[in-house]
């Protein structure tokens, strides 16, 4: 068992709320600076979860999908004040890709 | 579907039957294991859905407060608040195994619920709000955990029933078909070698009787 941190990129009011529960917060507030921070952290190592607010998670796919394989660190997109889905449509794409068909969220 | 190119002797065709052997066997076995992966996905999917439901409920409210507390504070007394953190969030990390995939696996090392600031610093809506997030934290933890087992699982399952459909289309039909051509060819042998003896047997009987 190794130790890792917390860590928090996203916009500034948001991210400022984790910094009070003891999570290293990162302010981006597009997909561009998000992705170079989290690279940087990646290669740093030294931590176990990145949350990334849905927002800018939103516009790097590509990021994301490369660190999928990996089992540390996790990059879990962060519900924000206004939750745009895109965290559920992550569950949903799982879903797609394990079983071929979508059965989760079908009713809507 | 296009036979191996191998030659038509016993001895291939030994080999090529325990190679069917084998390959129907890891079929059967790779297809079990894809049934109790999804199986398993599934319970896991819907734990993750339900998770982040709640999360995404909660966190509005956490943030709600928090934004509200900011409001009365103004963006550069919360700056200075938090600007040292009194205790910075740790976890224990670790591997576990889920149908031979390697899953992450959290545990929290600091919770303490006390607040990081002086408490009449700030309003109480900030209380609140850190007394929320700080009960949410471990929450969000298992969500990443079980995202990330999703994720992992999905892979995975993806990537056996690839296996299963290369032997199950491709391997199996092209080792069967040739077992049968080389049947084919050894019974087509020994036919016409009993055809050649019986031949001679009657040139030599012709020959005796002259």
């Amino acid at each position: 068992m190794t130790q890792g941190k917390v860590a928090v990129i996203g916009e500034k009011q948001i991210v400022t709320a984790f910094k009070a529960i003891g999570f290293d917060t990162f302010f981006a507030d597009d997909p561009q600076v998000t992705t170079d921070i989290l690279r940087k952290l990646v290669k740093e190592n030294t931590y176990a979860v990145i949350f990334i607010t849905e927002d800018v998670a939103k516009g790097m796919d590509e990021t994301l999908a490369i660190l999928k394989s990996r089992s540390y660190p996790i990059v879990v997109p962060l519900p924000s004040l206004e939750p745009n889905g895109y965290g559920m449509d992550c569950i949903k794409k799982d879903v797609e890709k394990a079983i071929g068909v979508d059965i989760l969220f079908n009713k809507d | 579907m296009a036979r191996l190119n191998v030659n038509p002797t016993r001895m291939e065709l030994r080999r090529l039957k325990t190679r069917l052997k084998t390959a129907e066997r890891g079929h059967k076995l790779l297809k079990d294991k894809s049934d109790e992966m999804i199986r398993q996905f599934i319970s896991f999917v819907k734990q993750n859905k339900a998770l982040r439901e709640e999360i995404e409920g909660e966190l509005r409210d956490a943030l709600k407060y928090f934004m509200l507390a900011g409001s009365i504070m103004g963006e550069e007394n919360i700056e200075q608040t938090f600007a040292m953190p009194s205790l910075s969030f740790t976890v224990n990390t670790g591997l576990k195994n889920v149908m031979g995939v390697d899953v992450p696996k959290l545990e929290i090392l600091s919770t303490e619920g006390a607040l990081p600031y002086a408490i009449t610093s700030v309003p109480s809506d900030m209380d609140n709000a850190v007394l929320k997030l700080n009960a949410l934290a471990e929450k969000l933890l298992r969500l990443a955990e079980i995202e990330k087992t999703c994720n992992m699982l999905a892979r995975e399952i993806e990537k056996n029933r690839r296996r299963v459909n290369a032997l199950e289309y491709v391997m199996i039909p092209q080792l069967k078909e040739t077992i049968k051509y080389i049947m084919m060819k050894l019974d087509e042998n020994e036919r016409s070698t009993i055809i050649r003896l019986m031949k001679v047997k009657t040139m030599l009987d012709n020959q005796n009787d002259r």
